[in-house]
């Protein structure tokens, strides 16, 4: 009997115990009907094959283990960056389920949504009673100051009216009239969750902006992080960096403290975001500024409209990217960067300096969100390595032209390749066919690693089986630093690992590295 | 060993006072018949008797804007009867985001190849587009049908998982699914899971159900030598390994299971599950409905039984024992006294740590009655519990577990949960993810009763012993003790503490 009181198992060690083993080989031979064992084996080194790979690449239906997911996730998110909202989804409940459990996974914090739970009988004569009632049990339950609503698809499937249904909402008394309630939709069938985030900014700003005056605050400037996983770390560092500059700034869109509360007996539903007040203000910002290009592009034609100057950059993580975005600040606030940030920025170079002999010449697989993706390769170029193989589920064809001219600027990128709207399925067979010393993604890339050994590093929505990383910038100088640092840990054990060998490999265990 | 208790069922009748005084009328009216407090039964006390009443309305439509917790009928049926089926491509057939929040969450443990032979732990989305919406996805599923056949030709059979817009364009799988299930001479099954259809998971698993009869059963010649101690377990997902824990169990009394459903399973064990002698159930709920057909159509018994904790499965151990005769009963007494060591000694290192803590549980299936005698055997108190999509029967059966006095919510609201908790205070808490990060920031212990929060399994005598660690470390981790700031103790407290 293998478990015992005194050193309980739990699955990992208990199912190696051999009364567990003979049982699953038992069960395999006996009842599964399984192939035989060379079919398995052959059929899964055929896997690794070049023949296989372009019959893979050449799929144009079937997506599997994409890198991506729909728009409401990203608009769910969105809200969450603004004080006390509460995200209302038109449409199935199911649905809105999973968006909480998915950010609760990453965050390991609550994730509030409520839907308007739609079911048959709604399909058919549509989901306006579903808002009427929805919205007035959101508004008295859980006192937010804001309902954000998005759809799922089969809100969209169906043609509901957002505008329409909000309106007569307010006509019966659902919300008062003078309650904000913003709209975006959402189809799921349409781009991804950053598209979700654009369209849920995007409503929200129209919402507080349309048919108001403008007056242009100079040297004032909107910050518009995207949807991004590391916000809890990341937007509390570029506040460091932009106080630091003493620049006039508002984000618009902050979720790091909603995803970052505290524990100290008390739940709060809401956390932190963008002021509704400071949203309205915004509005006279000189310039909108987007940290990720990909997930505002709608957003920023908007504050463009209303006559605001907008930047766009990709994640600005690593040296130049942060350069450039430092200096695009300093460009509009007409404040210089101060001297701290000059000693910050060559710490970082420092440390690349010191760690460049086991950098130079890495060869990388990036995958993740299209900003995410650009910046990652363009880091990874800046410290002598080659970022072989650029995978974004999600990009477009004018992310592809854009990675590729980023990768025609550096040597290093002489050899890489860009595989926009491609899966992690595929890039398996991109690992076995080109292998790369490292691979950057998400959580899901556990699964490549597994498969084809290449050591994964976490550094993109979603992780859910790691902790905490979150909650350590990436963007700037010293995001720069914990992601060079991230990169070498991942180096060195794997070199450590591998010469580990008592008497076999350890005379390049060595102590100094 | 049933732990004699009660509950305080006026505190629990104010906190439902409470808390639908802050509905609209209208959804107060509605949330009224959700929330009840248990009354005592008539015989109270004995086994298999009636320990009260859970008089709730069940398995209707959420309210609109409350903050439902439960799911829908593509999570019912994808989620958890198919998608643990580990030999056949589950494709979510529908936009990517359902396959995508759903993909490996649910731990099903499988052995196998994963993308050779396997494939559980895979997401194979159709990705509509608005193209595939507007024109309809049939013939993109025959493109992807053809492509699975081409990538992973091992696959044993495929399942065209439906989500929402599937139903509302008219796309018609059923078609598609019998012409490539004849070109490609494969077991093709469309499921007509969409989420908008039914109030919740329910509707899913019961759909997924009927797949199985209307597109496996009686499909293939199915080659087996059938014996006399053949049982299937159902309803059994695999969680963390529950059902090998199980499994063990039921092959040392001498029982030969001969298909488990559907954790770890594969195409072939469900083929031939009519040819058991019987049909050992576990989630009643999300299976009864085959089991009931298998038992008209074939003559194959069922039974319900409970491998949560020693109490329930020593009785259920000698319930299935009695099914086979002296021969099997004379071996599953062996089997209790052999664990019964285990057992001991599991109670005596965990009760004193945990005797007399409260647990409210919310959760889906079977757990919000199964697992109560667990914690008792521990020794511990279940003060509320309810159910995200349970049906009237459910409720019945909760009856056979719960005290007089506990509280009970049927599809609770994010609002009264966090009302409920807070009213109550209990020790541990248990329900899932969603829930699980308010009721740790207030400071209540909480354990994943979905996903064992990655631990496991909890069925069986081996999976006893994990479950008694896994609320232990939960309640008794120091980190609840630092919540608290020193310099902003309450005077209140540093009294009550200096009294001690």
């Amino acid at each position: 009997m293998p478990q015992s009181a005194e050193k309980i198992l739990d699955h990992a060690p208990l199912f190696r115990e051999p009364e567990y083993r003979q049982m699953l080989a038992e069960k395999k031979l006996n009842f599964e009907c399984p192939h035989a064992d060379q079919i398995v084996a052959d059929q899964g080194e055929f896997t690794k094959t070049w023949e296989y790979r372009e019959k893979n690449l050449a799929r144009e239906a079937l997506v599997v283990n994409p890198a991506k997911a729909c728009q409401p996730l990203g608009a769910v998110f969105a809200a969450a960056g603004f004080e006390r909202t509460m995200s209302f989804v038109h449409g199935s409940q199911g649905c809105v389920a999973y968006y909480r459990s998915h950010l609760s996974r990453h965050f390991k914090e609550p994730a509030s949504a409520v839907s308007s739970s739609m079911t048959e009988d709604a399909a058919v004569f549509g989901g306006l009673k579903n808002m009427v009632d929805g919205l007035a049990n959101t508004y008295q339950l859980y006192d937010p100051k804001m309902i954000a609503v998005s759809t799922t698809c089969m809100a969209e499937v169906i043609g509901d009216d957002l505008h329409s249904f909000i309106q007569n909402a307010k006509d019966e008394n659902s919300v008062p009239r003078d309650f904000d309630v913003p709209f975006a939709h959402t189809p799921a069938f349409v781009g991804s969750h950053v598209d979700g985030y654009d369209g849920m900014v995007k409503g929200i700003l129209e919402h507080f902006w349309k048919g108001q005056e403008r007056t242009e605050a100079k040297g004032t400037i909107n910050i518009i992080p995207g949807f991004d996983g590391f916000c809890v770390g990341n937007n509390r560092e570029l506040k460091r960096l932009l106080d630091l500059m003493g620049v006039s700034y508002t984000f618009i869109q902050d979720a790091s403290d909603q995803f970052d509360t505290p524990s100290d007996g008390e739940y709060r539903m809401y956390d932190g975001g963008t002021n509704i007040e400071d949203v309205k203000k915004a509005l006279n910002a000189e310039a909108t500024l987007s940290l990720q290009y990909y997930n505002t592009r709608k957003t920023l034609e908007y504050c463009e409209q209303v006559g605001q100057a907008t930047a766009s950059f990709h994640y600005p993580l690593g040296v130049q990217a942060t350069d450039e975005f430092l200096m695009e600040l300093s460009a509009i606030s007409g404040k210089e960067i101060p001297e701290t940030i000059r000693l910050e920025r060559g710490r970082l170079v420092d440390a690349m300096a010191d760690s460049q002999s086991w950098l130079h010449g890495k060869k990388y697989a990036i995958y993740g969100d299209p900003d995410f993706v650009h910046a990652m390769a363009r880091f990874v170029m800046e410290t002598g390595g080659e970022p072989t193989h650029c995978l974004a589920t999600n990009g477009t064809s004018a992310w592809e032209a854009e990675m590729e001219e980023l990768l025609a600027s550096s040597p290093f990128g002489k050899d890489a390749q860009v595989w926009a709207g491609k899966d992690l399925w595929a890039m398996r067979s991109l690992l076995f066919t080109e292998p790369v010393d490292l691979l950057i993604g998400n959580s899901y890339g556990k699964y490549l690693e597994r498969d084809t050994g290449t050591p994964l590093i976490r550094l993109m929505f979603p992780i859910f089986d790691r902790h905490h990383h979150h909650r350590f910038a990436l963007m700037g100088y010293q995001g720069g630093l914990r992601v060079l640092t991230t990169i070498l840990d991942k180096i060195f054990d794997k070199l450590d690992r591998e010469t580990s060998q008592t008497g076999v490999t350890d005379y390049s265990y060595d102590l100094t590295r | 060993m049933s732990l004699d208790y009660e509950n305080d069922g006026a505190l629990h009748a104010k906190l439902i006072e409470e808390v639908l005084s802050q509905y609209p009328d209208k959804a107060a009216k509605r949330r009224k018949k959700h929330l009840s407090v248990a009354k005592s039964g008539d015989e109270a006390g004995e086994e298999g008797e009636v320990l009260s009443e859970c008089d709730v309305k069940s398995n209707i439509k959420s309210i609109p804007g409350v903050m439902t917790i439960r799911g829908c009928a593509y999570a019912g049926s994808k989620g958890v009867v198919w998608g643990p089926v580990k030999d056949m491509v589950h494709i979510s057939h529908g936009p990517v985001g359902c396959g995508q929040y759903s993909w490996s969450q649910r731990r099903n443990y499988y052995v196998g190849t994963t993308g050779i032979d396997t494939f559980g732990t895979m997401q194979f989305t159709s990705d509509f587009q608005e193209k595939d919406i507007v024109f309809g996805g049939d013939k993109k599923l025959e493109q992807i049908i053809d492509e699975i056949e081409e990538l992973f030709p091992l696959n044993n059979g495929i399942t065209v998982q439906s989500e929402c817009p599937i139903g509302l364009i008219g796309d018609d799988t059923e078609a598609v699914s019998r012409n490539k299930a004849k070109e490609h001479e494969k077991t093709i099954v469309p499921v007509r899971c969409e989420g908008f259809r039914g109030v919740s998971q329910s509707l899913g698993h019961h759909i997924a159900n009927d797949a199985i009869r209307d597109w496996v059963f009686e499909k293939k010649d199915v080659e087996f030598e059938a014996g006399p101690y053949d049982v299937n377990v159902i309803g059994d997902y695999n969680i963390g390994g529950d059902a090998w824990a199980s499994r063990i169990l039921l092959e040392e009394i001498g029982l030969r299971v001969v298909g488990n459903w559907s954790g770890d399973a594969t195409l072939a064990e469900i083929e031939r599950a009519p040819k058991a002698k019987l049909n050992l159930i576990h989630c009643y709920r999300s299976m009864n409905y085959i089991c009931r057909h298998m038992e008209e159509k074939y003559g194959v018994a069922w039974m319900e039984y409970n491998f949560f904790g020693p109490s329930q499965i020593e009785t259920s151990l000698r319930n299935i024992a009695k099914h086979f005769g002296p021969e099997i009963e004379e071996k599953t007494e062996k089997v209790i006294a052999k664990y019964r060591p285990l057992v001991d000694a599991v109670i005596a290192k965990y009760r004193p740590r945990l005797e007399g803590n409260t647990v409210m549980l919310y959760v889906g299936g079977l757990r919000p009655r199964h697992v109560i005698t667990a914690y008792e055997d521990l020794g511990m108190v279940i003060v509320g519990t309810g159910y995200e999509f349970a049906h009237n029967d459910d409720y019945q059966r909760t009856g056979h577990y719960v005290k007089n006095g506990t509280l009970i919510y049927d599809d609770v609201t994010g609002y009264e949960l966090e009302k409920f908790i807070e009213g109550v205070r209990p020790n541990l808490v248990g329900s899932g993810i969603k829930e699980k990060y308010p009721v740790q920031k207030m400071g209540i212990p909480f354990r994943q009763m979905h996903s064992w929060d990655y631990s496991g399994p909890y069925h069986g005598y081996d999976g006893f012993a994990i479950f008694a660690r896994d609320v232990d470390l939960a309640i008794n981790n120091p980190v609840w003790g630092l919540y608290q700031a020193p310099w902003k103790e309450s005077p209140d407290r540093g009294r009550a503490i200096a009294a001690e």
